[in-house]
């Protein structure tokens, strides 16, 4: 079964661009691997690239240039062979957790510095960048209401286990929800499975109802 | 690709005097200096060498592959940043569906589509798309540069990527 809510074009785009920040580009490559639709779009994008490529205005290259470079390579094909890097899988990779993901988890996710954020609900960040929005997976038990809040900034989440639904739709495995200024929802986690995102934070989470004060933490995401 | 067959020096010559100087522009359009710029377009063309075997010309053109190359060396090189990509190997991979042999696209038929599609995309468009490639801006810096709003920059892309998508004949989805 593959997602049924994606990331919107423009996201797709800078990312073929390699215009996008790292954070998001986390999340983004982690739809991908789970996404064929999106791969394919992205691979369209980057067909535009390809064209601007030989599009743009060249730039004298050095004098012995290509010479330069055949004589590394010769050097090259003698000795090292490029070995693609190993897969980083967690130990105990319990969700299935797809790459580049798993990359930037060292170990299990059960091994993480899980934050309690509020009745339910667990919050671990998983990459820190000096720049950027912030990467982290949230965990809610099954069955949970989320404090209605709004957000003071872009937020990205896509689902990795179990599900949720909220006014806009029901999200599972690989889906994608973009969330700005304008919304305010109350995510309730579908029964049954923990749910588990990935979550991409721009701004700090503002809750606005009342219950919401319980989960004062959120505001430190 | 005729390197990935025979390592032929002479075709990759050839690659070279097309493409060295252009990776070249590429990367001093996204703020490396002139030095830089040279040094990491050789480098750029010596990974085209390496990695030539990994090259599928029956899914992407040339052009395409190289643009990757160098678009991950830069983010690299100077942004000092990783640019997390899928693997396919990975055991949580969802692969492709089969295409039908007679519906898919050959390379050259995407590249012209894609071709047209750049230079049918109005003015305002095509600035934010170049501006998203060549001079590796965020959509918030686009905004910026342009003095517009960063809903109308965000939608723009968003317009182009959906002629993109009719371009071929896709129904539109986002
Ligand atoms: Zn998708």
């Amino acid at each position: 079964m593959t997602a049924h809510h994606h990331p919107s074009d423009d996201i797709l785009l800078s990312y073929a661009a390699g215009s996008l920040d790292e954070p998001t580009s986390i999340l983004i490559a982690t739809h991908l691997a789970l996404c064929p639709a999106c791969r394919e779009q992205v691979s369209k994008a980057e067909s535009v690239g390809g064209e601007l490529l030989n599009d743009v205005k060249p730039v004298a290259i050095q004098d012995g240039a290509l010479d330069v470079v055949l004589a590394r390579l010769d050097e090259g094909e003698r000795g090292q062979i490029n070995v693609p890097a190993p897969a980083a899988v967690p130990h105990d990779n319990d969700l299935n957790l797809p790459r580049p993901l798993t990359d930037y988890i060292d170990g299990s996710t059960k091994s993480l510095p899980w934050r309690w954020l509020g009745p339910s609900v667990h919050y671990a960040p998983i990459a820190s960048h000096t720049k950027g929005p912030k990467v982290g997976l949230l965990r809610i038990a099954p069955g949970t209401r989320v404090p209605m809040h709004g957000h003071s900034g872009n937020e990205l989440t896509m689902v990795l286990a179990g599900g949720y639904t909220d006014g806009t739709g029901n999200y599972t495995r690989g889906d994608v929800e973009a969330a700005d200024d304008g919304l305010v929802h109350q995510p309730i986690a579908d029964a049954g499975e923990e749910c588990v995102c990935l979550v991409v934070t721009e701004g700090v989470l503002q809750p606005t109802g009342l219950i919401a004060r319980l989960v004062q933490p959120f505001l430190r995401i | 690709m005729a390197v990935a067959e025979s390592r032929d020096k002479n075709a990759f010559s050839h690659l070279f005097s097309h493409y060295a100087p252009r990776i070249k522009s590429y990367l001093k359009s996204r703020g490396a200096n002139d030095a830089s710029a040279e040094e990491l377009s050789q480098e750029a063309m010596a990974a085209v060498w390496r990695k030539a075997e990994r090259y599928d010309s029956s899914k992407a053109a040339a052009s395409t592959w190289i643009f990757a190359l160098a678009r991950n060396l830069s983010i690299d090189a100077f942004r000092k940043e990783k640019r997390p990509a899928f693997d396919p190997e990975d055991p949580a991979f969802i692969p492709d569906p089969e295409t039908a042999p007679d519906t898919a696209l050959s390379v050259s038929e995407t590249q012209s589509i894609v071709r047209d599609a750049i230079a049918g995309l109005p003015k305002e468009q095509s600035e934010v798309v170049r501006l998203s490639f060549y001079q590796d801006m965020t959509h918030s810096e686009i905004a910026m540069e342009l003095k517009l709003p960063l809903g109308t920059v965000k939608s723009r892309l968003r317009l182009s990527m959906r002629k993109l998508r009719e371009s071929f004949g896709e129904e539109h989805e986002n």
